[in-house]
């Protein structure tokens, strides 16, 4: 067992670096870019935290993980024992170690800011689930007495899970209802296998499993059945089916044959692992010359699968600068490192087409930034008469995503943007018993954001149902 | 799941399979289509029903063998079970009695109009059918379509049966001495476009159902988006039907054909492979 280091060393330490793929080797395979802890590193940086009584981290993560305790534990070395103190809040470590902002969250709340050397929460935490699967320590979570009552869990994303795995704590018979043929939502059709590996996801999912949740794959609610059906069936329901429309800047030339979506995209190669084609059945195309389309976490998940996936060379288009850009400060780095290109202040205003249909260029205009707008940053505004032709043969639309229509029910009222309409607090919808999170309340959001509201849905369904 | 109870051979290369699939049976409708796999690393390809037994939790599903999807899915046999199947997807065609209508099935089209054919003919419309293929062999379920249909003509492009000729052949017959409320049409892409291009001459509304590429179905990927009008709709939830005079085929012919290399590829491999 590692020996508590004295205040004064804890202040002096430096943090612990995570090693990572090279980026000439990384961007030839789709294997994970950060390599992990070490136990020794862990425990070096675990050694760090001061585990301040009133623990500012927790504040600030939505899934209330109980931080300092789960690090004195990895000091202790007893990382099962962290593994399951994690779980105590939150069902999907791994996933989270590895995708949250901690930067802004836990991560950004710690008194260690002030030197600049906030502990890695996110990199314990991601050491501690590896280390849980590695050794297949299996989840140890008390179950509350069964209730008898049956609960509907629409979409199996990070909302959907969570609020499962928190309602099956409490003694709630759960079902989740997925569309796709196999469970896990954005985590498995969005975020590519080199930030977040498919074995990851799926031993998370056991996890749950393992306390009885029930999910029901292949199951569209708003086809195969309607919400109003299950809201029927059930004694409550949890809707967390996401945002998972695609958005086109509406310009012409977009539905020409090699224009994608961002979903399209990266549903091929991380759902239908179109980057093993032939192995797998289905097929992706990468141009020599990409053009991908904003400057979000997304953005960076196309660019960066392109390049892995054999493009010659892959631009990111952006109307602003870096500064404005929504993407995660690491996810650009990690895009810069492997030879992505930014175009920034660039707007696409046309895809240029031959007869068949395929992508011959794409018409562009130089912006510059104005005054401040409604989002607080500087409004891009085009520079008249600078319209150039970007060559490419391949155009990735990644600027988002909207809600989706296809869940509706009597009496859930949604905003003008097709979102649903949920109280604050309780995520509670407009029709009793019906609840929703993540983001098809919130619109497109994060993960972790996705599991905060899942468990405060979680919390008012056992207060109530 | 989702096991397939029997396998009909209509002709080389041309099967149907009555899959079980009773979420789906229970509630599927006329011109809905379901999303299937054959295996785990497959692609989920889209397809049509021919017809339902809600009783028996039954679908039934009609493909011609044009890729390694289809080729795999001729090689399984009864009792073997689908990777995975959902629906019912898409929008339902929309039934009224709208008077006579003319239900013209093309190739494996002919499968999909039968079910529409059906539903016009409960909701009291005079139903005309007009099915067609390349040659006598890949002509099948006419006894069906002959059963919901007022009057049924058959066309083959080599003349093996029936009246040799395209179906817009025999359409135009028909529009040059009847008046028509209104005409469904599904069959490649096209046949579909020629009636479309055909029947806007004499101004009956003209269903088509499109069958394009996609992924998830359910709206979240945009790989099946057309232009209808001055609108980009997505196949797989605002239709697969839709206006056939509003449609851009060359834009929605030119989108089906993104893969075939890849599909060629894939396909020459799985014969090879045997």
């Amino acid at each position: 067992m590692a020996e508590q280091i004295p205040p004064r060393e804890r202040y002096r330490r430096e943090p612990v670096a995570m090693k990572e793929q090279d980026p000439g080797e990384r961007i030839h395979n789709f294997n994970e870019v950060p390599l992990g802890y070490s136990k020794e590193d862990a425990v070096y940086e675990a050694q760090r935290c001061l585990g301040c009584k009133t623990a500012p981290c927790v504040t600030g993560c939505p899934a209330e993980i109980k931080i300092p305790e789960f690090i004195e534990l990895i000091v202790k070395e007893d990382f099962a024992g962290a593994y399951f103190k994690i779980l105590e809040t939150n069902s999907l470590p791994a996933v989270c170690g590895r995708v949250c902002p901690q930067e802004t969250q836990c991560q950004g709340n710690c008194v260690f800011n002030k030197t600049g050397k906030p502990i890695n929460i996110g990199k314990l935490e991601r050491f501690v689930a590896d280390y849980a699967r590695n050794n297949n320590v299996r989840p140890q979570v008390a179950v509350a007495e069964k209730k008898n009552k049956r609960i509907a869990v629409v979409g199996s994303g990070p909302a959907g899970l969570t609020c499962a795995f928190d309602l099956a704590k409490n003694g709630y018979d759960v079902t989740v209802f997925e569309g796709l043929h196999r469970p896990g939502g954005v985590l498995v059709y969005g975020i590519p296998e080199f930030r977040l590996p498919k074995s990851i996801i799926d031993y998370e999912i056991e996890g749950i499993r393992s306390l009885g949740v029930k999910i029901v794959t292949d199951f569209v609610v708003g086809a195969t059945r309607t919400l109003d059906e299950l809201a029927s069936e059930f004694d409550g329901v949890f809707v967390a089916n996401g945002a998972g429309s695609p958005q086109f800047l509406g310009i012409p030339g977009e539905n020409l044959n090699d224009v994608y979506s961002a979903n399209e995209f990266l549903t091929r190669s991380n759902l239908m692992k179109a980057y093993l084609f032939p192995e797998y059945d289905t097929p992706i195309k990468t141009g020599n010359r990409i053009a991908v389309i904003g400057a979000g976490n997304v953005t960076m998940d196309a660019a960066r699968t392109a390049l892995r996936l054999g493009a010659g060379e892959v631009h990111v288009v952006y109307r602003r600068t870096r500064v404005e850009s929504p993407a995660r400060a690491e996810e650009i780095e990690h895009a810069e490192e492997e030879g992505v290109i930014f175009d920034w202040l660039t707007l696409p205003v046309r895809v240029l087409g031959d007869e068949k249909g395929n992508v011959t260029g794409m018409e562009c205009i130089r912006m510059e930034l104005g005054e401040p707008d409604a989002s607080g940053r500087r409004k891009p505004v085009p520079v008249e008469g600078s319209n150039f032709v970007m060559e490419c043969d391949q155009v990735i639309d990644a600027i988002g995503t909207q809600a989706n229509p296809l869940v509706r029910a009597e009496g859930m009222k949604k905003n003008d943007r097709g979102y649903i309409i949920v109280d604050e607090e309780s995520k509670a919808t407009t029709r009793r018993g019906i609840f929703a999170g993540g983001d098809i309340a919130r619109g497109s959001a994060t993960v972790i954001l996705a599991i905060g509201d899942a468990k405060k849905a979680a919390k008012a369904i056992s207060a109530t149902i | 799941m989702y096991k397939i109870e029997r396998k009909i051979r209509f002709a080389e290369g041309l099967f149907g399979i009555w899959v079980e699939a009773p979420y789906v049976a229970e509630r599927a409708n006329a011109g809905q289509f379901v999303m299937i796999m054959t295996h785990e690393k497959g692609e989920r390809v889209p397809l049509t029903m021919a017809d339902y037994d809600r009783e028996k939790g039954l679908i039934f599903l009609v493909f011609l063998v044009a890729g390694k999807t289809t080729a795999q899915l001729a090689d399984m046999e009864q009792n073997e079970e689908l990777y995975s199947l959902v629906g019912p997807l898409g929008k339902a065609s929309e039934i009224e009695n709208y008077g006579k209508v003319i239900c013209v099935g093309g190739g494996t089209g002919i499968a999909a109009i039968y079910p529409i054919a059906r539903a016009l003919k409960d909701a009291g419309n005079q139903v005309l059918s007009i099915i067609g293929a390349r040659n006598r062999d890949l002509i099948f379920m006419e006894d069906e379509v002959k059963k919901v249909s007022d009057r049924l003509i058959v066309t083959t492009d080599d003349g093996s049966y029936g009246a040799k000729g395209f179906v817009t052949d025999a359409l135009k017959k028909i529009l040059e001495e009847e008046r028509v409320d209104r005409i469904w049409s599904v069959g490649p892409a096209i046949m579909m476009k020629n009636v479309a291009l055909l029947t806007k001459n004499y101004g009956v509304k003209t269903l088509v159902s499109l069958n394009a590429i996609m992924i998830d179905a359910t709206g979240m990927c945009g790989t099946c988006r057309v232009t209808v009008g001055d609108e980009t709709k997505l196949t797989c939830v605002d239709g697969p039907e839709f206006d056939g005079h509003a449609v851009d085929w060359n834009e929605f012919m030119n989108r089906l054909t993104r893969y075939r290399s890849q599909e060629r590829m894939a396909m020459e491999r799985y014969r090879g492979g045997r």
